[in-house]
């Protein structure tokens, strides 16, 4: 498994109620905590940071989608704060005022830039109607409040396996890049028109910079995203 | 008292809020979440559990003296001290939510009331009952101890 030497590991060796927590091979998770709850937020990063995680916790959907840079009304300026602060995973309460969970949910599974992100939902009730509904739209798990340390564990190590292995992908695709990079440039013409996405592919996480120098410097860094790959397929 | 007799006391303390249902298993789960790092979370997260709680009780009781009672409001403000009852175990309070929803529901204004009246009982208990075990915590932690587990 390639990894990047830059990136800082975080070693813990706390122990808490049986788990072992030495997160020796573990890479720094950002999780996106949503809910209106004062209580429940203080609670789930709690839960986050005892596996390492690192958190950004917010009261409202709305804020959700501004912190991601989707609200519609209000555009995220590309500053230097939120730079590398890419989301791994979106943890967020049903029941909300204003947009609630599910809302969320639909709107994060629209977006191009932000879809593959693992969403989970919380709820205080065991709704199988709701769950199976969110499950379809997409939604990665269902916790059923109030929130335990086994099923943050278990969120968590769901989601640094789908991170490991998104980067062998990156890396296995990388090469194949590196390869074909005389092809693809043809292909670039096209789409140095378009607008740069916000986001590389989310299955990567902060080693992306030792792959992206594998990729043509001018282009865009959604090199894997499906519409991109359709356009160089048809321009080659 | 000395060191042993306070946590003897702490332990037995506990023990019967469990057995009495005040508390359940999730206050359980917080206190395995404290450590040297984060000594004060429990403390912490109920505080924010006081605050949030006596906001919402007033604000329950504001809605019942209305001329239109507002239950579809008040059902929301009911599910969310219901949910932060549940997030610390104060069980007693989070059973007695369940019921106070269905009567706004029912938009039953006397069973409203009578809910009302009783989850403020219940929550006075609870807070009376925390803070103590706060304080023989205290007590035993400026006596040099530790907390027993």
């Amino acid at each position: 498994m390639a990894r990047n030497g830059g990136v800082a590991w975080m070693r813990t060796t706390e122990k808490i109620d049986g788990y072992d927590l030495s997160t020796s091979d573990t890479e720094e998770v950002h999780v996106l905590a949503v809910d209106d709850s004062l209580v429940d937020r203080k609670v789930i990063e709690r839960l986050l940071r005892i596996f390492s995680c690192k958190v950004t916790a917010v009261d409202s959907g709305r804020r959700a989608l501004q912190y991601l840079g989707l609200d519609e009304e209000i555009q995220k300026k590309e500053t230097n704060g939120f730079d590398g602060l890419k989301v791994d995973l979106i943890i967020t309460d049903y029941c909300m005022p204003g947009m609630t969970g599910y809302e969320l949910l639909k709107k994060v599974k629209e977006s191009s830039a932000f879809r593959e992100i693992p969403v989970v939902i919380m709820s205080s009730e065991n709704v199988i109607a709701r769950i199976d509904r969110c499950l379809e739209e997409g939604a990665e798990d269902f916790i059923v409040k109030p929130v335990k340390l086994s099923d943050v564990k278990r969120i968590i190590d769901y989601t640094t396996t789908e991170l490991r292995e998104g980067e062998q992908r990156e890396g296995a695709r990388a090469k194949r890049r590196g390869i074909n990079k005389r092809k693809q440039r043809e292909g670039d013409d096209d789409l140095s028109s378009s607008p740069p996405s916000t986001l590389s592919s989310s299955t990567s996480s902060s080693p992306s910079s030792s792959i992206q120098s594998a990729t043509a410097p001018s282009s865009p860094s959604t090199l894997d995203s499906p519409t991109r790959r359709l356009k160089m397929t048809s321009s080659e | 008292m000395d060191l042993v007799q306070l946590q003897r006391q702490l332990v037995d303390y506990r023990t019967s809020l469990y057995h009495e249902g005040f508390l359940d298993e999730q206050f359980t789960q917080l206190q395995s979440l404290q450590d040297e790092n984060n000594p004060d979370f429990v403390v912490e997260v109920v505080s924010l559990f006081f605050e949030d709680s006596e906001r919402l009780l007033n604000e329950l009781s504001k809605a019942l003296e209305q001329q239109v009672i507002d239950f579809k409001r008040m059902d929301a403000q009911v599910h969310q001290l219901k949910g932060s009852s549940s997030s610390i175990g104060a069980h007693r309070v989070q059973k007695l939510c369940i019921v106070f929803r269905n009567y706004c529901e029912a938009q039953n204004v006397e069973g409203c009331l009578k809910c009302l009246q009783q989850v403020k009982h219940e929550y006075g208990i609870i807070k009376t009952k925390l803070e103590s075990m706060f304080q023989l915590e205290q007590q035993i932690l400026n006596a040099g101890g530790s907390i027993p587990v």
